[in-house]
């Protein structure tokens, strides 16, 4: 394995076919559903599957350095950037089915077959007669690493400076864009606390627990009130049902307790 | 096997990448389709170094992962910063570039 990822395949063999199309079925599989997911999440997870995938056809096509490039920037960053925008944003915004230019569905398949039968024609009529192979070029520096950072450290060390400035700029540019100013103070426990008691409804003291004093313990089941009254406010919003909940206390008084419709919930 | 083959499945992620971007209309989704392209270029510049025995295409597919990274990053801060503003990812309400 290293003897071969050491040198660039000059000859395809036949596990590399067989490796080829198990790997194109993938990435192809990958990419169209993405293309069909209503859900971004799940177009999110289809095209990890296309990058993994294309991170080993670089593998057994002599690119080892830009196969390790390919898992820990695409799928390792990029990805994650995209699930967390995702969480952010909200993760159940499905795209809508509604065309807001007429015909502009039916335009982007017959547009998106159009180009890809011109894409294939067009390379379709190159044939190559034979593999060079990247062993002369990486032999003399030992290695395919070695050879791609020679590479990048000599002929192309100016690009290479200048990709960090553009990574800077991404990175202060995402800075600005994404912040924001606060428009009036926090408020500070003081202020949340003299709200509460000039407020007319809400409660001076904190919420009674549900449970106390009835036969159960479980969450849905309102405390009760000195007078023998439920306590509705005491369950959680979740689980205020619309219907009328029976329950026993324990020393055996049956109490109805009835959420108004419409509550605020 | 043909190493074109590469080359033609690097041709169809690029064609199904392209469609998507025409297609669908949530803006990450968009986006996904975009990198789906920069991937399939990527494919093609590896193939053409091994079949022409020369290491730039893979230092080209290099600097291009990486002005993928950085263009990411800035899309993804453009996205967010048009949801706080209008509340939705959808390009198709992101007609006006005022807030």
């Amino acid at each position: 394995m290293t003897a071969y990822l050491a040198t660039g395949v000059a000859t395809v063999s036949a596990g590399e076919t067989f490796a080829f199309w198990v790997l194109a079925i993938l990435t192809v599989g990958g990419a169209i559903g993405m293309l069909l997911s209503r859900k971004a999440v799940h177009s999110a997870l289809w095209i990890a599957l296309t990058m993994v995938s294309l991170a080993v056809v670089y593998l057994i096509n002599a690119a080892p350095f830009l196969s390790m490039v390919q898992i820990i920037v695409y799928t390792g960053a990029v990805m994650m950037l995209f699930l967390f925008v995702l969480m952010l944003i909200g993760v159940d915004a499905a795209d809508s089915l509604v065309e807001t230019i007429k015909g502009q569905r039916l335009a982007a398949v017959l547009v998106g077959i159009g180009f890809g039968l011109l894409l294939l024609a067009g390379v379709g009529g190159l044939t190559v007669n034979e593999i060079k192979g990247l062993d002369a070029a990486t032999s003399q520096a030992g290695g395919n690493l070695e050879a791609v950072a020679q590479l990048i450290f000599g002929r192309y060390v100016l690009a290479f400076e200048v990709t960090s400035a553009l990574l800077i700029t991404a990175a202060v540019g995402a800075i600005v864009y994404t912040h924001r100013e606060r428009l009036v103070g926090k408020p500070t426990q003081a202020m949340i606390s003299r709200a509460r008691f000039t407020s007319a409804t809400a409660p001076r003291s904190p919420m009674p627990a549900p449970g106390v004093f009835a036969n159960h313990n479980a969450v849905d089941t309102p405390a009760l009130l000195p007078d023998g009254s439920p306590a509705l406010d005491s369950v959680p919003a979740p689980f205020q049902v619309e219907e009328a909940r029976t329950f026993t206390t324990a020393d055996g008084r049956v109490i109805t307790a009835v959420y108004p419709e419409g509550d605020d919930k | 096997m043909n190493p074109m083959n590469y080359i033609y499945l690097s041709a169809a992620l690029f064609s199904i990448g392209a469609f998507g971007v025409l297609f669908r209309r949530n803006a990450i989704v968009v986006f996904m389709c975009v990198e789906l392209m920069l991937n399939a270029a990527n494919l093609a510049f590896v193939t053409f170094a091994r079949i022409n025995g020369t290491l730039d295409g893979q230092v080209v597919a290099f600097f291009v992962m990486v002005v993928a990274a950085a263009e990411v990053v800035i899309g993804l801060a453009i996205i967010m910063s048009i949801f706080a503003t209008r509340r939705s990812a959808s390009i198709d309400e992101a007609n006006l570039l005022r807030s």
